[in-house]
């Protein structure tokens, strides 16, 4: 098949079949100079950036909510066109007809639906009771086959944050095929798979297939109409750099549409872009500033994203994030950079537009990154705090060179994995539990079946790994048929049609499970080994609190001592895990990383051995607990290294705060230590970073005076936010951590 | 086997000599400079003995980043040439394992241990806190000349050598002072480079945890723009 929409595009595998990386490796063109050859924004992009940013003010003087459509369930052809500013928009399309009015979209849970809108002072409309009354929503479903045991450890805290009432997310629809084929021929594709099914044996496995691939069409259908709504005829490829832009987009507005996911994530588009960009500056279609404006134009859209959520939602996630992570740079197999011009535009926006916590830039790093591109997002980092950081020289061996990072740190082959997020197990609780028989250490209520419990007086590190090893088979178990139960129920009830439709039709699957409290853990276990821990009991013999004396090697200080045991604990909770059969067979993943989940896991936790109050915060992903990292900030990074990322697949995620004078005098050292740092730091093979360059003094300035910091952008876990979106107790947590370099 | 004496470690430091570098802080310090940031290293009883080995093993773990910006070891202290013959050894076997040395030092006056540790730095950082030879007896409790005497040393073994004279207001802040510095670096140095450093308390908590008089409570902190000022006379 030939279109001549790919006029002057080099011919390959990627004509005859859906293959976007073949596309890319035949047509990109690395970059490996600096940033000099950028454009500021235009006037026009100042006025349009400036008249959102008015409504971004007006949102949060509004409680965080602009409006609610409450009237009208969000699918891909519910909302008339919406604009901010019509004639001047490059780059169009919006969720609903308005900016910032958020859209309702039960299917996950009408119940979360109807909290959101009362939160925010306003009503879900009858109409959309009454249609619900007749529909089963993931939420009912997933309830409806709940064990007890399940619902207590939901209750107590052992398991949090499960995606069982909201939409799941961290599925990543490959938006690039919207721009590269039309949508015409993808939907021919899907006929022909689909067919390619029906006449095979059609098992069980096969109908549920057939019927996701009747979705599947229909929906792209629905997505063709969307966007002629807008005046743009997706049927066919792009023709140009606007159009290739205003493609992908539309692919990735369809699926904010359509789902209410935690994490929608945007892929690594920024390379593929460029083939296009490079194409029409070549030719002089366009210049440099009108490219710049084209990728201006689509993150404003990105900035503007957005999803109705109840209050408890944002306090496991805080900061009303989308997680539109777009993953940039990384190394292609042949040796060749992925850093392309666009590399660069993507990250420019950042000055453009102004620091900003959306689009969740993520630099994808590898030792072998152009000098100039490392120097210039160190830069970026040093002057926005806006950017993060992930191995590509650990991702690339398992993923290939074409994968991108759902929400914070999950890495996934576009358009080929898919996963089934699974939210954390707090670990610190199992110790608890097991301690005291299978019984939680806050309410006392059997959660676990009972059975042994420790009966001394001075805990002993051989009888607690012993009652570890008796619970932690029942916690694995426990949480793998919760996921099991809430993933049969979303594919059935709230089924990603539109991004579905833009993934090969057999994907892999990832089942990502995670672990909360990991430095707490190993902390309070080192506590028991290197230290003395009393245990102190209520009246009826629950174990509640712990007496520690002496001092104890902790985690975070590159001692291996208090490191083993993290890793010897991590390693172990995922074997269980593996034990334990997953839907549709899945592969078992693990991640260590909270979001701001730590603050609320902390919560629930009650006192532990390593000194923690109850209720006090943990620290966040894999991070050692504030303050307790006293060799520096290398000894800091060497203990998180060691984590193996073979065994958390998913992600092991690591904020750094680092106060500007600590990485050199002046500016250009600063950039080059901060580069040097990620590079050591990966070249142990560690996976993630999240890089904060401030003063606490700032932070501590912009919570009590917020309005000398409006646009104040901070990476927590895997993620930025605005910092004034963070509640009070959430913002004390991020003061309280350490910053590196601070006597 | 011979041990030193150690305080305690900074994982990175950015501002200790070239790239990102391990910091090792010995343990006891003979002079009382007012602007002292370590009290808590000064006394000579305490700290925690490490043989060079364990030091050199414990550097090694920070080779990656070492290597990607071009860094090291640096101790400081205390004064660490008050432990020379131990760290003659470190800086040895350092160099044997391929890491880059840096002593930052207020210097002592120059002995055999001394010039072995020299044969294995590659950077020296070093003060003239005090022009004055009275003043600087008076303030810092050692002699100038002995400074002097250290630096040509450093001169005449190669030693890339930094002068890091710390400004501080009221005190050392005045262009006289940074000339005479300067004057005196080129009577000892066949090549001169000067950092100033600018007068921050944040050690003022160190005082205070330790019950002692922090002598330059009063004083302000340096401003950035006197260090751009002095720093453009000394071009």
């Amino acid at each position: 098949m030939f279109s001549e929409n790919w006029n002057g595009f080099a011919a390959g595998r990627w004509q005859d079949e859906i293959d976007v990386r073949d596309f890319i490796q035949k047509n990109y063109t690395p970059y490996e100079g600096d940033e000099s050859f950028l454009s500021g924004p235009t006037e026009r992009t100042v006025k349009l950036r400036d008249k959102i940013f008015d409504l971004l003010t007006e949102e949060q003087r509004r409680g965080g909510v602009y409006d609610v459509d409450t009237e009208t369930v969000s699918t891909l052809t519910s909302h008339a066109p919406g604009y901010v500013d019509k004639d001047s928009e490059i780059i169009v399309g919006l969720q609903t007809d308005a900016p910032l009015r958020r859209a309702v979209n039960p299917f996950g849970g009408i119940k979360m639906t109807r909290k959101a809108c009362q939160a925010y002072g306003y009503t879900l409309s009858d109409k959309v009771e009454e249609a619900f009354k007749y529909r089963t929503t993931h939420n009912d479903g997933v309830f409806s086959v709940y064990s007890d045991e399940i619902r207590a450890a939901r209750h107590t805290g052992l398991i949090t944050g499960l995606p069982d009432a909201y939409g799941r997310g961290r599925i990543i629809g490959d938006y690039r095929r919207v721009a590269l084929y039309g949508i015409d021929r993808l939907i021919e594709e899907k006929k022909k798979d689909k067919k390619r099914i029906a006449d095979g044996a059609v098992s069980e496995k096969d109908i549920r297939l057939l019927e996701e691939l009747s979705m599947q069409i229909r929906s792209l259908e629905e997505l063709r109409e969307m966007a002629l709504t807008y005046g743009c005829d997706i049927s066919r490829p792009a023709a140009d750099s606007r159009e290739a832009v205003q493609w992908l987009y539309f692919g990735y507005l369809g699926a904010n549409k359509e789902q209410n996911g935690a994490a929608m994530s945007f892929g690594r588009n920024s390379t593929f872009l460029d083939i296009y960009f490079e194409r029409d500056l070549k030719s002089g279609k366009y210049t440099e500033a009108d490219i710049q404006e084209m990728v201006d134009d689509l993150v404003l859209k990105l900035r503007l994203a957005r999803h109705l959520r109840t209050p408890e939602y944002n306090d496991l996630f805080a900061g009303d994030p989308m997680w539109i992570t777009e993953s940039i740079g990384g190394m292609g197999e042949d040796g060749r950079t992925l850093v392309t011009k666009s590399s660069f535009r993507i990250l420019h926006t950042l000055y453009n537009l102004k620091p900003s916590a959306e689009p969740n830039l993520t630099v994808l790093w590898s030792e072998k990154l152009p000098a100039a591109f490392k120097r210039y997002t160190a830069k970026v980092s040093c002057d926005t705090d806006s950017i993060q950081y992930e191995n590509d020289d650990v991702m690339r061996p398992k993923f290939g060179d074409d994968y991108a990072i759902a929400c914070c740190v999950s890495a996934m082959r576009v358009g080929k994995d898919m996963q089934f997020f699974g939210a954390r197990a707090n670990l610190v609780k199992l110790l608890l539990l097991s301690l005291n028989g299978g019984r939680d250490e806050k309410s006392g209520m059997q959660v676990a079946p009972a059975g042994s419990r420790f009966e001394g007086e001075y805990l002993d590190y051989y009888s607690v790994m012993k009652l570890l090893d008796e619970y932690r088979p029942w916690l694995a178990r426990t949480y793998v048929k919760a996921l099991n139960m809430i993933h049969y129920m979303h594919d059935k009830y709230a089924y990603e049609k539109v991004e579905m439709a833009l993934h090969d039709t057999e994907v892999h699957r990832f089942m990502a499970f995670g672990i909360a409290g990991l430095s707490v853990l190993a902390d309070s276990l080192s506590a028991i080994k290197y230290a003395k821990v009393r245990v102190i009991r209520d009246e009826t013999g629950l174990i509640t609190d712990f007496e520690t004396t002496g001092d104890f090697p902790k985690y975070g200080n590159d001692d291996d001592r208090a490191d083993s045991i993290a890793v010897e604990q991590v390693e172990k909770f995922f074997s269980e895990l593996e034990k334990n059969p997953t839907y549709r067979d899945a592969e078992h993943t693990l991640s260590i990383l909270t979001i701001t989940s730590n603050v609320v896991y902390g919560k629930k936790t009650g006192n532990t051995p390593d000194g923690r109050r109850a209720g006090q915060p943990f620290a966040p992903g894999a991070n050692p607990m504030h303050g307790r990292d006293s060799n520096g900030a290398l000894a800091s990074l060497n203990s998180v290294s060691k984590l193996s990322y073979d065994v958390c697949k998913d992600g092991i995620s690591n904020t750094f705060c680092i106060v500007p004078y600590a990485l050199g005098h002046d500016e250009e050292t600063r950039f080059k230590n901060l580069a040097g740092i990620i590079d050591g730091y990966f070249a142990r093979k560690a996976q993630h970073l999240n890089v904060n360059v401030f003063n606490r003094e700032m932070l501590i300035d912009a919570s009590e005076h917020p309005e000398k910091y409006p646009n104040l952008t901070i990476r927590v876990s895997g993620y930025a936010v605005n910092f004034h979106k963070l509640s009070k107790e959430q913002q004390a947590e991020v003061i309280a951590r350490t910053f590196h370099g601070s006597m | 086997m011979r041990k030193g004496k150690i305080h305690s470690f900074q994982s990175l430091g950015a501002v200790d000599g070239p790239g990102v570098r391990l910091v090792i802080f010995m343990q006891g310090c003979p002079y009382r400079c007012p602007y002292c940031h370590n009290p808590d290293t000064r006394a000579f009883s305490g700290g925690t003995e490490y043989t060079a080995d364990e030091l050199v093993e414990k550097a090694l773990r920070y080779k990656t980043y070492f290597d990607s910006t071009g860094g090291g070891v640096t101790v400081s202290g205390g004064e660490p040439l008050c432990q020379a013959g131990f760290l003659a050894e470190l800086f040895e076997k350092l160099h044997d394992a391929g890491i880059n040395t840096a002593l930052d030092t207020a210097a002592i006056k120059p002995d055999e241990n001394v010039r072995r540790v020299l044969e294995n730095t590659d950077t020296v950082l070093c003060d003239i806190k005090f022009p004055d030879e009275k003043r600087y007896a008076e303030m810092v409790g050692a002699e100038r000349e002995n400074v002097l005497e250290f630096l040509k040393l450093c001169d005449r073994l190669g030693v890339p050598t930094v002068i890091r004279h710390v400004v501080v207001p009221g005190m050392t802040d005045t262009e006289e002072n940074v000339l005479e510095i300067k004057r005196l670096a080129d009577s000892v140095l066949s090549s001169v480079k000067i950092e100033l450093l600018p007068f921050k308390k944040l050690c003022e908590e160190k005082y205070k945890a330790m019950g002692i008089n922090f002598p330059l409570e009063g004083t302000p902190e340096c401003k950035d723009e006197t260090i751009e000022r002095l720093n453009r006379l000394i071009k």
